[in-house]
């Protein structure tokens, strides 16, 4: 038997079926393409920029808005100039976000777990209005509310008053707004204290509850600390506090603070259509939870709202929480639908100053750029948040 | 002792008779005792919710029946000072929802494309239908064809630089044909010709593109010295691949040429079809309106980027480290902003990208401005689909030699869209619903065409607008309910077997 000779023959591969040659070939080819559209792009940017007499900066951001916005939580007036208006936009949609996303987790999470209630007519309710709420666009239910926040309530000379505090009219809630004089600095504090001081009691409860397995009332307690520390506060100075009620002038209120109908309609349209989507990953999470947990936390002679509240909806949350992140970042790009009905958000607010200084390109990489990170904030607040409820396994 | 008959005083022989379940617990009382009342806390909620439940659909009921008006020619009708929903509206405005400013005597045109669409799609959700294969065909190839021309009114009257550049590609893409036949490394050994003829080519234009008078743009060759050159070079190499092809191993090339040439013969027939007069009445797309816009802009959003979606969701899954990376930006930029914004974009700032006086039609900006929106979507959808195939599928792919294409085409791709049918479902259902922003940039969509009517004084009464969001959100529900049964029906199908 002969032995081959010590050079086998390697058979040469071709270049072309080198995979890490073809993948430098074919991410080369995607580059170059890449670099010649976006070159193409520029290019005639520039040149219809020129056709049209127009210059790209962000300097006219302090340029004089002159145009009014019904509300703002900064000063501002129309003689602000486009970046105050911008700022107060995103104050708008900062504020919308933050209440709708409050409002919907909890007539999320009541209705998911109405949803899965014994009671028939509970949880066939709950089916009813998370199918009649998601199956509808957004849009339909904002303008839903908006006409019927609208409609059936008075001009603001008839509008319905409460002691001649409250006034509710087509210009929406007027309510008193408060004041503060000197000394008030004394129920802020006493406002701070109170809250550290639930935070605090909560963690002793806690630890309490999971050494001797006493309960104790927590959210009471906090409540009432919350209540009477700034009301204690304030009385030792004499309540220096002066409210400013909201009185007609004209066509319309002055002084006050007001719930205007854009602000209601988009937040109810928001919360009540987002809470079907929180509601059905609720559903999922309690259900993902084994019959076991509840079996035996009945075992032990836990009642019923105990066992949600201690053994079910703690292991619920991990499961809850990822499709909850997803469904506040959709809220909050959602809010910016409040420009069809006028409430001035971000996008309502960079529209007007679009139409009016003609800034397409910047206006709306601008908002681009900040829905990114208040996606971006939202989705590592929710991380981290994932993260401590995230089962801690041996 | 034994027990014995004999020695108790009683043994039972048989069984006792089995009692009826007591009367509270069967029977109409019991369900209600079960499900309804079986505690005080219970019977409480329930009692409450049935109250609610009882006042929304009593007044719901008297709005829309009892209270409304039925007939009239215009709002005198429904002014009466406790008149409810006013439907001679809705039938007045009906036409309006469905077909926009869609001329009256050419309604017929939309209505055949609702039927063919609708018949078209029926056999295609019904899985045990026949014919797949030539439904996909006609649904997706010959449906959007005829549609185009139908809503247009086709006669597109495209210029011969069009028919040239759309044939100068595909005499480009010919060089494909002995690759694919033969395999790479054949494919390029056997015609050097061919490739280098396509190479002069393009790179002629490339340079035609960055020298020549800076008008000249990737869309729009003129009849210059330098494009007839190219389209000659382009002959050439079309010619030599197709040949060789044909000529060197009889099968293999024959069907890839014969793939190819179908390939141009579909796509010149369709541009003919398309160049065509028919003697259709021209219907501008501004005409376009309600229902039929919402319908042509979410099924066009869903169908083209489904393609380019399972684009992204393979290179976000890549190992080329540009691609992953180009793919994760875009997806996650377009995750990370709202429609409107992508809209905005689309309408106001891609003009301003293209070559100055290039006019674009709205309706198609607004188009591109959801196709690239709903593909990042998808993309997520199918990049779960593929995540949840087992690695088992793609290891055995490659051992048994497959190519990669060949590997996602033949294993991968078709069990993971399976598996991802229901978010695909749920991604439409999302997507026809983000439709009604079209009307924050001025398109007329079932909504936005809703609230132009509602601002018509032939009809302003208090009770319009409640009727027609009424009427249209009935509309939007009963699309968006089918789809989401149809989603589950799906899941529960698929719930066989090898889910893991």
């Amino acid at each position: 038997m002969t032995i081959a000779s010590g050079t086998r023959n390697v058979a040469k591969v071709s270049i072309w079926n080198d995979p890490k040659l073809r993948a430098l070939f074919f991410q080369a080819v995607l580059v170059v393409v890449l670099v010649l559209v976006a070159y193409e792009i520029v290019h005639n940017t520039i040149l219809n920029l020129q056709r049209l007499n127009k210059d790209f900066g962000f300097a006219f951001l302090s340029r004089t808005a002159g145009f009014d916005i019904i509300q703002t939580l900064v000063p501002y007036t129309s003689a602000s100039n486009y970046g105050t208006a911008l700022y107060v936009g995103f104050l708008n949609t900062v504020l919308i976000a933050f209440l709708a996303i409050i409002a919907a987790t909890i007539v999320g999470f009541v209705v998911g777990i109405m949803r899965l209630s014994k009671n028939w007519l509970a949880s066939r309710i709950a089916t009813v209005y998370i199918e009649i709420f998601r199956n509808v666009p957004l849009l339909l239910w904002i303008f839903v509310f908006y006409s019927a926040v609208r409609q059936p309530l008075p001009d603001a000379h008839q509008a319905y008053s409460l002691f001649g505090w409250f006034f509710l009219s087509k210009k929406g809630l007027m309510m008193p707004k408060p004041m503060f004089g000197d000394g008030a600095w004394l129920g802020l504090v006493a406002l701070l204290a109170a809250i550290v001081g639930s935070i605090v009691i909560a963690r002793w409860a806690r630890a309490r509850q999971s050494a001797t397995g006493q309960p104790f009332p927590v959210v009471w307690t906090a409540l009432a600390l919350i209540v009477v520390l700034p009301l204690l506060g304030l009385a030792i100075e004499g309540f220096p506090v002066d409210w400013e009620y909201p009185a007609l002038a004209g066509f319309n209120f002055s002084g006050g603070v007001a719930v205007l109908p854009e602000f209601m309609a988009l937040f109810l349209a928001l919360s009540l259509y987002t809470a079907t989507y929180i509601a059905e990953a609720v559903r999922a999470g309690v259900l993902s939870v084994s019959h076991g947990q509840t079996e035996a936390a009945h075992a032990l002679g836990l009642r019923a709202g105990a066992t949600l509240r201690l053994v079910t909806v703690p292991q619920a949350m991990r499961v809850v929480i990822p499709p909850l992140a997803s469904t506040y970042l959709s809220l909050t790009k959602n809010s910016s639908l409040a420009v069809a009905i006028g409430y001035p958000d971000l996008v309502a607010a960079g529209g007007t100053v679009l139409n009016q200084t003609g800034k397409a390109i910047e206006i709306v990489s601008l908002w681009m750029f900040v829905y990114l990170s208040l996606s971006l904030f939202t989705s590592l607040l929710m991380n981290w948040f994932n993260a401590r409820m995230k089962l801690v396994e041996r | 002792m034994a027990l014995t008959p004999s020695s108790v005083a009683y043994l039972r022989q048989e069984d006792a008779p089995r009692l009826p379940p007591p009367a509270s617990m069967t029977g109409l009382q019991g369900w209600l005792r079960q499900n309804l009342f079986p505690s005080i806390g219970s019977s409480l909620v329930t009692i409450l919710f049935g109250a609610l439940a009882l006042w929304v659909l009593s007044s719901i009921f008297d709005f829309a029946f009892l209270r409304a008006v039925w007939s009239g020619a215009d709002r005198q009708a429904c002014l009466g000072e406790n008149s409810g929903a006013c439907w001679p509206m809705v039938a007045a405005k009906m036409g309006q929802w469905v077909y926009g400013f869609y001329p009256i005597d050419q309604r017929w045109r939309v209505n055949v494309c609702f039927v063919a669409g609708a018949a078209l799609l029926a056999p295609m959700l019904i899985p045990s239908a026949p014919y797949k294969n030539w439904n996909v065909a006609l649904l997706f190839l010959a449906f959007p064809l005829v549609t185009l021309v139908l809503l247009t009114g086709g006669n597109f009257n495209f210029d011969l630089a069009t028919y040239a550049l759309v044939i100068s590609l595909m005499l480009l893409a010919a060089v494909i044909v002995p690759l694919a036949a033969f395999g790479l490394e054949e494919g390029i050994a056997c015609n050097k010709a061919g490739l280098g003829l396509a190479g002069a080519a393009v790179g002629l234009w490339f340079a035609s593109f960055l020298t020549g008078p800076l008008q000249t743009t990737i869309g729009g060759t003129s009849n210059s010295l330098i494009s007839i050159l190219t389209g000659l070079l382009l002959l050439g190499s079309g010619a030599l691949s197709i040949g060789t092809a044909v000529r060197r191993a009889p099968r293999g090339g024959f069907v890839a040429a014969a793939g190819w040439a179908v390939g141009l013969a579909g796509i010149l027939l369709a541009m003919l079809l398309l160049d065509f007069d028919f003697g259709l009445l021209p219907v501008e797309t501004p005409q376009w309106g309600g229902l039929t816009v919402t319908l042509v802009v979410s099924i066009t959003g869903i169908v083209v980027s489904l393609p380019v979606g399972i684009v992204l969701a393979l290179g976000r899954r890549s190992r080329m480290p540009i691609v992953r990376m180009l793919s994760v930006i875009y997806i996650e930029i377009i995750r990370g902003v709202p429609l409107i914004t992508v809209l905005f974009m689309s309408s106001v700032m891609l003009p301003l990208f293209l070559p100055p006086g290039t006019s674009f039609d709205k309706l198609l900006r607004a188009l591109i401005g959801v196709a690239m929106f709903s593909s990042a979507y998808m993309a997520e959808v199918v990049r779960g689909g593929l995540q949840s195939i087992p690695k088992g599928q793609y290891e055995g792919a490659m051992a048994v030699g497959l190519s990669f294409w060949q590997m996602m085409n033949k294993i991968v791709l078709p069990q993971a869209l399976k598996v991802s049918i229901p978010n695909i479902v749920g991604n439409f259902i999302s997507l026809f619903k983000d439709t009604t922003l079209l009307l924050i940039i001025g398109l007329f969509d079932l909504l936005g065409i809703l609230q132009a009517s509602l601002r018509d004084s032939a009809w302003a009464t208090a009770s319009s607008a409640p009727t027609g969001y009424l009427t249209v959100a009935l509309m939007y529900w009963v699309f968006c309910f089918g789809m989401s049964r149809y989603s589950i029906y799906t899941e529960r199908r698929l719930h066989t077997g090898h889910k893991r």
